[in-house]
């Protein structure tokens, strides 16, 4: 009788442990699902100060990890402000003054154009399988939608944030929602998208809000206005000469 | 009689010299070290005041609430109707807009490419009125080390050791890459035109100083100012004077909208208060003991002098000299050589402290990475009690000592004397 009890306990673990994939996988989904060698995105992004409400839109053309370019389209003050990521470094390029200046040091942990996210944020490898181990804690449902709850926690030091929380959408591979953490477990910044949209049959957050956490204010709202993917940008604007055109 | 004392006390050297040299050296010492912990006070006040708080400080609430991390975001806008009230309504203090600003400050190579870059903590302050507050609230025209102060639009002055560590010289472009007042990224080109030290290494360090105009014009804050500083005319910090002029304005700007301003004193920013009155406390003690010790050692030289004297005194009272006589006169020694030593320790102390009141000691290696704003060049103060708090130990000490250990005279039986000689 006994055994029997403990073959029966057995299979209905078995049967459970089969049916939650591993975190492993889940995140090859959500990159998958994401990433692509080349894409064009024009977004805008909602800041909400303490003293009013700014939008900042811009195009960029991402070319794989290793490269991006981004153009500041509006505001006016914005307009023509440049910035080029090759690899692990950043440079932008400001039209008041003509110059092309390496971003570097404390500065990757400021601010872009004062919203909620950081140049370190930018920099970061969008493929979240090549920096941290996951591991599946639990399960949740939002936007009506059944999610996956995943701890991840950083494979290497160094990382802006040790450790996160992730709700991905268990059908899309979407990304809900996000907690970033520091080693010391306080929370950092926080992600939360509102709208989701398919575009050549992946599914996209469409309006993200990030907050900065230890900032007052109401957070950033990221909004994809266009997207195309497996678009090929012109290779010569990937280059520092680019800027100043 | 004061013929036979003055006589006594300058050729019997153990009756006068060793007890007025005591007496000097603990002097000197007491009066040097009140007038050294009194430099170190007024230096941290004056410092902190100089470059940062002003003695009041008006700034918006918002701003207030978070001014440890300088947010221009939520400066005050319309500084020059507020500077205009300040100063019809408070005209005896000197009122004054800055912008403290953060950064990163980046020199160009000839394609226009970075060549160094570093962060810098920015003041922007009126620099180009050559009648203004600034130059000499900051000590501005002794502080140039290499070129010129701004006259122009656009000009800006970098610590020497920022100048250093970029490999910058004079006439060089330099961009300052930061942020608005509206969060969006501010880039503006400067031209270099002087190198400064303040002789604080919290300044000295990465100090970048513009004229307010520019900074208002880099950072958008048209009309706005992150601080407005109030000084008095003769720069001496008056708490209770402040503490009115601080009530006053807030008392007429009670209002909930968090961009109303707000005054604050020298002491309520950055903890300065609890730090000026754990100093002051700890200054006092350690003055208390000092003078205390220097006291008890006067005490029991007196006590010796008076022990080393037996013989005499029993000699004089065997000759027929009234006890109270002879305890007078020792009263009066005591007292001779009490003000002797401390009328020469006092001028000794207040000498060495005067010097190190204008030269200073140089303590720049151990505040290498403060953040403090204090100076390097730690200097004495001398003040009016310099030249009193001396008498304390000096006479005080003296005279207890004599007046103790002369009351042995009275113990003395004058019959037993001639044995008591004999011996």
């Amino acid at each position: 009788m006994k055994r029997l009890l403990c073959a029966i306990i057995f299979l209905i673990s078995g049967h459970v442990s089969a049916e939650i994939p591993s975190g492993e996988s889940i995140l090859k989904k959500v990159d998958a699902n994401i990433g692509s060698d080349n894409k064009i995105v024009v977004s805008q992004m909602t800041i909400e100060g303490r003293r009013g409400t700014r939008t900042v839109k811009s195009k960029s053309w991402i070319q794989g990890r290793e490269k991006s370019f981004t153009e500041y389209i509006a505001p006016a003050r914005e307009k023509g402000t440049k910035m080029l990521k090759l690899d692990d470094q950043l440079w932008t390029y400001s039209p008041s003054t003509d110059r092309i200046i390496k971003i570097s040091g404390h500065m990757l942990r400021q601010s872009v154009m004062g919203s909620d996210l950081s140049y370190e944020d930018m920099m970061e490898d969008p493929k979240l399988q090549n920096l941290y181990d996951a591991e599946v804690i639990g399960e949740d449902t939002l936007l009506g939608r059944p999610c996956w709850v995943l701890e991840l926690t950083a494979r290497k030091e160094g990382l802006a944030y040790h450790s996160r929380r992730i709700r991905v959408d268990k059908e899309r591979f979407v990304v809900l929602r996000e907690d970033r953490h520091a080693k010391s477990g306080k929370i950092l910044k926080t992600t939360e998208v509102q709208e989701i949209i398919k575009v050549q049959n992946r599914w996209l957050p469409k309006s993200v809000v990030f907050k900065d956490v230890l900032k007052l204010g109401n957070g950033t709202r990221f909004v994809i206005e266009s997207i195309e993917f497996d678009v090929s940008a012109p290779e010569h604007i990937f280059s520092k000469a680019a800027l100043r055109k | 009689m004061i013929k036979f004392l003055a006589k006594g006390l300058l050729r019997d050297r153990s009756r006068s010299l060793f007890p007025t040299l005591t007496v000097m050296i603990g002097v000197m010492l007491t009066v040097f070290m009140y007038s050294y912990m009194n430099g170190v006070t007024n230096d941290f006040i004056r410092s902190g005041a100089s470059f940062n708080t002003g003695h009041m400080k008006v700034m918006s609430r918002a701003y207030a609430g978070e001014s440890d991390r300088s947010p221009n975001d939520l400066a005050y806008i319309g500084s020059q109707s507020l500077i205009t009230d300040l100063k019809r309504d408070f005209p005896e203090i000197i009122w004054t807009p800055r912008i403290r600003f953060g950064g990163l400050l980046d020199i160009p190579d000839e394609k226009g490419e970075t060549r160094a870059q570093s962060p810098v903590a920015g003041l922007g302050i009126d620099l180009f009125s050559t009648s203004g507050p600034e130059r000499e609230i900051l000590n501005l025209n002794k502080a140039v080390v290499r070129g010129r102060l701004p006259g122009r639009a656009g000009e800006i002055l970098i610590s020497n050791e920022l100048s250093r560590r970029l490999g910058i010289s004079l006439g060089e472009t330099a961009t300052l890459i930061s942020s608005t007042m509206y969060g969006s990224m501010a880039a503006a080109n400067f031209k270099v035109v002087g190198t400064v030290r303040f002789g604080i290494s919290a300044m000295d360090r990465g100090a970048m100083l513009a004229d307010i105009s520019d900074i208002q014009r880099a950072l958008d804050m048209d009309d706005a100012a992150g601080e407005i500083l109030g000084f008095f005319g003769d720069q001496t910090y008056r708490g209770k004077e402040t503490e009115e002029i601080v009530a006053a304005f807030n008392k007429r700007h009670q209002r909930d909208d968090e961009f109303s301003p707000v005054m604050v004193s020298l002491r309520d920013q950055n903890g300065l208060g609890e730090t000026l009155d754990m100093f002051k406390y700890y200054s006092g003690i350690l003055i208390s003991v000092f003078v205390v010790v220097m006291s008890m050692i006067l005490w029991n030289a007196g006590l010796m002098g008076s022990i080393r004297r037996y013989g005499e005194i029993g000699l004089r009272l065997a000759i027929g000299e009234n006890k109270g006589h002879v305890y007078r006169t020792m009263i009066l020694e005591s007292l001779a050589i009490g003000l002797a030593g401390t009328i020469v320790g006092t001028a000794l102390g207040v000498s060495i402290s005067y010097f190190l009141q204008v030269k200073g000691i140089n303590i720049g290696s151990m505040m290498r990475d403060a953040s403090i704003l204090m100076s390097v060049v730690i200097r004495a103060r001398v003040t009016p009690v310099s030249f009193i708090i001396g008498f304390i130990p000096g006479l005080m000490a003296t005279l207890l000592g004599a007046s103790i250990a002369g009351i042995g005279i009275y113990k003395r039986q004058t019959s037993q004397l001639a044995r008591e000689l004999e011996t």
